[in-house]
């Protein structure tokens, strides 16, 4: 067998092991965390007192907006909620909740038991909306600013460390 | 004579062969999507609620006249292309698509070669 | 005390492989021809203990000893008797002794099975089996052992997961395992051939059967794996082209590429190191399949709970085999000196070994390639049954024509007697295709060139039957698997074409119609027991023109311990289609989702793969009796 030949069997399995020794330390669980810089689709969500309609464009009157995706039956979303209200009393920051598959009664309910942090706050009944914005879990927020342009995901409850980050790019 | 019973029996055949043309079918889409909140599993084949919202779009997407391509697109533009089972054929997926047949092909003239060697 | 006993077993065994090592490295080096009896008194001793070493384990799942760490984490002492015992192997420690037992009793049959070979070829693949057995108890003892304890001990156990007890799941590992984890056999009998040169046609006969047991029982293995999909996943599908199906489908098609080219290298001696590289190979691959299932590198509907440093153990093992295996390839290799007529049954052989390597580097590329774009670009692609099935299909339709024409092709130089009959075994095949489309409905191009291969394959292969009968000299093994393959082909593009699948949301006496048929929920009923409760629907299918129907009861199972939901389909199997019914309820509302499916021929699949791997058996019975 000629020598060329065999280098390159030799090279191409080590190439493969090395790929699964690399693999090995690898995440393997998606999330699509990673979709960012890039500019926020269109959407339209209607507000929760059905007084209108909340769009994209309604996105660069503010300059940092966090759309944050909430129900009242999702446990997990009592736990971010803290967080939530913190953020609410930052001056730059506006947040826009979607009230996602729920009903009005349990939603209100849900708010005035543990505040309100919404400075809008719309409803997607179907779900179908959050498709729009790539959402596939809640609780999920999303960081815009007044380009339009998508800052940074955050799939699941957002945490302490979500907070600082959230600060730190809105400065 | 032989000739004319294969033309005839080609010809009834390609009839029906291009009879058979391409509607947008939904079920075909839902088994090209993955289901992201469960393991492995199509939007066709899981009962989540992921699973039930995205038809609800697709639906939707179907009705307002889209391509299959472009509901393919639509999907992969907000959750990554890993939603999509079939791998898109850019830079990236080009040695996916290409390398199965051209192995075939070098495989070929492999063992082309080696008879012909060996007569 | 059973973990002890356990334990001390293990450790014993080690202590075997290397005393039958250095016993048969000892035999080697003598003059006799005879190898020494204290090496089989080992062997048979290594065998022994292996075996209850495995039965110990069984008996502490059946008496749910919650000591051990594997029982705990994979019983429960409310689980049914025979899923306790099948609970043995269906987790990741218990199934590593499984590969244990199957590796050593195959070394022990192995040695007493040749007798008729060359004692330094015996000898090596003895130790080189044993170093591999070392390899696995070591892993076990030192990393994955299911004899490890725990304290305090716990009153009960946390496996009750009902999706597991099945009885095709029960089953799936112990045919699969004499599959590709018996072609370690050959493996090393490979490596021992290589290293004692034993070149002749004679090594064929060593491993031929051991080919052939292997392959019957992986295709056996592949075909469970498939109905336990079909019957409990709920999706009314039996391949999903998933990483973990793939990985056993690889050792599969080079099992098939070599005991195609044991043929040839019995009756020609010839093609011998690319009949090695297969043998390698095959398990190799095997390796490389528990690897990616193990590891947790893949994302899987069935991989089991994943650990890295199980990976990492598994990819240095994997690496040791794949380096040493070519390094003595390298060393080894000489040029073949033989003469090759391109028409000729050794030349369609070599085609049959084409396909099936472009099949193994198509399933492995799509395996592994979304595995390769994670660690070198960042990104993540998903790679599905559409990849398969479009690279795939079209060439099944060309090496369905092969594999008919193929074995009627004669040794050395062949001529073709009578090339009219397969112009109209061709006729017949468009003809039988232009009926079904007359009849059903017509299909995309794609389907029509498959079915019409496929029929081929099958008129063919009965014309076969029909002219070996009257010159009563004939080869039914190998005509009976081709046949069922080509019927498989047949039935699975049928199937495909014909299947009609409905999604509905339906309400409580709620009536749905397409085409001829109606579906009416008519019922729900909620039922306890013993370890669940369950939503059944009670579904009325209709066939409004035959005034015929059919009541279907999919269920939601709701089981507490763990707290789990599952939907059991509710399938009805007859011998033109089965109907298959799922439930699931929508969150917040009383609609229900039902999936409806209509599959015709669906029972005809398995009967095609069951008479594909009866082919296989008939052939080894063969084999056995000429011995």
């Amino acid at each position: 067998m000629q020598n060329t030949i065999k280098i390159i069997i030799f090279l191409i399995f080590f190439f493969i092991i090395s790929v699964f020794y690399i693999s090995l330390t690898r995440e393997t669980n998606y999330d699509t965390s990673n979709l960012i810089n890039k500019k926020i689709p269109e959407f339209k969500v209607i507000y929760a007192d059905e007084s209108g309609f909340y769009t994209r464009d309604d996105l660069k009157k503010n300059d940092f907006t966090l759309i944050n995706f909430w129900a009242s039956w999702c446990a997990p979303c009592k736990v971010e909620h803290p967080i939530l209200m913190r953020l609410s009393k930052s001056k730059k920051l506006k947040i826009l909740g979607v009230n996602f598959k729920d009903k009005d009664k349990q939603a209100k309910k849900f708010l005035s038991d543990l505040g309100n942090p919404y400075d809008f706050l719309a409803k997607d009944i179907n779900g179908k909306q959050s498709v729009s914005l790539g959402i596939y879990g809640i609780p999920e927020s999303i960081l815009i600013n007044n380009e339009l342009l998508i800052m940074k995901k955050f799939v699941g409850p957002l945490s302490s460390d979500d907070y600082n980050k959230i600060e730190e790019l809105i400065k | 004579m032989k000739l004319k019973i294969i033309l005839i029996f080609l010809l009834t055949n390609a009839q029906f062969l291009l009879a058979a043309e391409k509607k947008i079918d939904p079920n075909e889409i839902h088994k090209n999507l993955r289901c992201l909140v469960c393991q492995g599993q199509s939007i066709s084949d899981s009962n989540s609620d992921f699973a039930q919202t995205i038809k609800l779009v697709v639906k939707d997407l179907i009705k307002e006249g889209k391509t299959e391509k472009e509901i393919y697109s639509f999907m992969s533009d907000k959750y990554g292309e890993w939603i999509i089972f079939k791998p898109q054929l850019n830079i990236h997926n080009s040695l996916l698509w290409f390398l199965p047949y051209i192995i075939l092909i070098l495989g070929g003239f492999f063992l082309f070669n080696l008879i012909k060697k060996r007569q | 005390m059973l973990s002890n006993l356990g334990n001390i077993l293990l450790f014993v065994n080690v202590i075997l492989c290397f005393g039958i090592i250095y016993n048969a490295n000892k035999s080697l080096k003598t003059s006799s021809n005879l190898i020494n009896k204290n090496i089989f008194q080992l062997s048979l001793i290594q065998s022994t203990l292996i075996i209850i070493c495995f039965f110990t384990l069984i008996a502490a799942f059946i008496i749910s000893d919650f000591s051990l760490v594997t029982v705990y984490q994979n019983s429960h002492s409310l689980k049914p008797l025979f899923y306790k015992i099948a609970g043995t192997w269906g987790n990741h420690e218990g199934s590593l002794l499984l590969w244990a037992i199957i590796l050593t009793i195959f070394s022990f049959l192995f040695l007493i099975y040749n007798k008729d070979h060359p004692k330094k070829f015996r000898l090596l693949t003895l130790i080189i089996q044993n170093i591999l057995i070392l390899g696995f108890l070591f892993f076990i003892l030192f990393n994955s052992n299911p004899f490890s304890s725990l304290s305090p001990i716990p009153t009960e156990g946390l496996g009750l997961n009902p999706i597991l007890q099945d009885p095709a799941l029960a089953i799936h590992p112990p045919l699969l395992y004499v599959g590709f984890v018996g072609s370690s056999i050959y493996f090393s009998a490979a490596i021992a051939s290589l290293i004692s040169n034993y070149t002749e046609k004679s090594f064929s006969y060593s491993i031929k059967n051991w080919v052939l047991i292997s392959w019957c029982f992986q295709t056996l293995g592949i075909l469970v794996g498939s109905i336990w999909a079909y019957y409990e996943l709920g999706w009314g599908g039996f391949w999903f082209w998933d990483p973990v199906e793939n990985a056993s489908l690889l050792p599969w098609f080079s099992m098939t590429a070599l005991f195609h080219s044991l043929i040839v290298f019995e009756k020609r001696n010839i093609f011998y190191f690319w009949v090695i590289i297969l043998c390698l190979i095959t398990f190799i691959l095997s390796v490389t399949g528990t690897f990616l299932v193990r590891s947790g590198i893949l994302n899987s509907v069935h991989t089991f709970a994943s650990d890295p440093s199980r990976g990492l153990y598994i990819l240095l093992f994997l690496s040791l085999m794949i380096f040493s295996s070519i390094f003595l390839l390298f060393k080894k290799y000489k040029n073949e000196d033989y003469k090759l007529n391109q028409n000729s049954k050794e030349t369609f052989i070599l085609i049959n070994n084409w396909f099936m390597m472009f099949y193994l580097i198509t399933v492995l590329l799509g395996t592994i390639y979304p595995i390769f774009t994670d660690a070198l670009t960042d990104h993540k692609i998903s790679v599905g049954p559409p990849f398969y099935n479009t690279i795939i299909l079209p060439v099944v339709i060309i090496f369905l024509l092969f594999m008919a024409v193929g074995p009627k092709a004669k040794w050395i130089k062949n001529k073709f007697k009578n090339i009219k009959i397969y112009f109209f075994i061709l006729l017949a095949s468009f003809g039988l295709n232009f009926l079904i489309i007359f009849f059903f409905k017509s299909y995309s191009v794609l389907s029509n060139l498959i079915l019409i291969s496929a029929i081929f394959l099958i008129l063919s292969s009965l014309i076969d039957l029909t002219s070996a009968i009257k010159k009563n000299k004939f080869d039914l093994a190998r005509i009976i698997s081709h046949a069922s393959f080509g019927f498989l082909v047949l039935f699975i593009g049928l199937n495909n074409i014909f299947t009609i699948e409905k999604d509905y949301n339906i309400k409580l006496g709620e009536t749905k119609k397409f085409e001829n048929y109606s579906i009416k929920l008519q019922n729900l009923e909620v039922k306890n027991f013993k370890n669940y409760q369950a939503v059944i629907g009670e579904i009325e299918i209709k066939n409004d023109n035959l005034n015929r129907s059919n009541i279907l009861k999919p269920e939601i199972r709701i089981y507490d311990n763990p707290r789990t939901l599952t939907y059991e389909a509710s399938i009805k199997t007859s011998i033109s289609k089965d109907y298959y019914l799922t439930m699931s309820n929508i969150d917040r509302s009383d609609y229900y989702n039902i999936k409806f499916q209509k599959k015709p021929l669906m029972m005809w699949i398995w009967v095609s793969v069951i008479m594909i791997v009866f082919g296989g058996f008939l052939r080894l019975f063969i084999n056995a009796k000429h011995n």
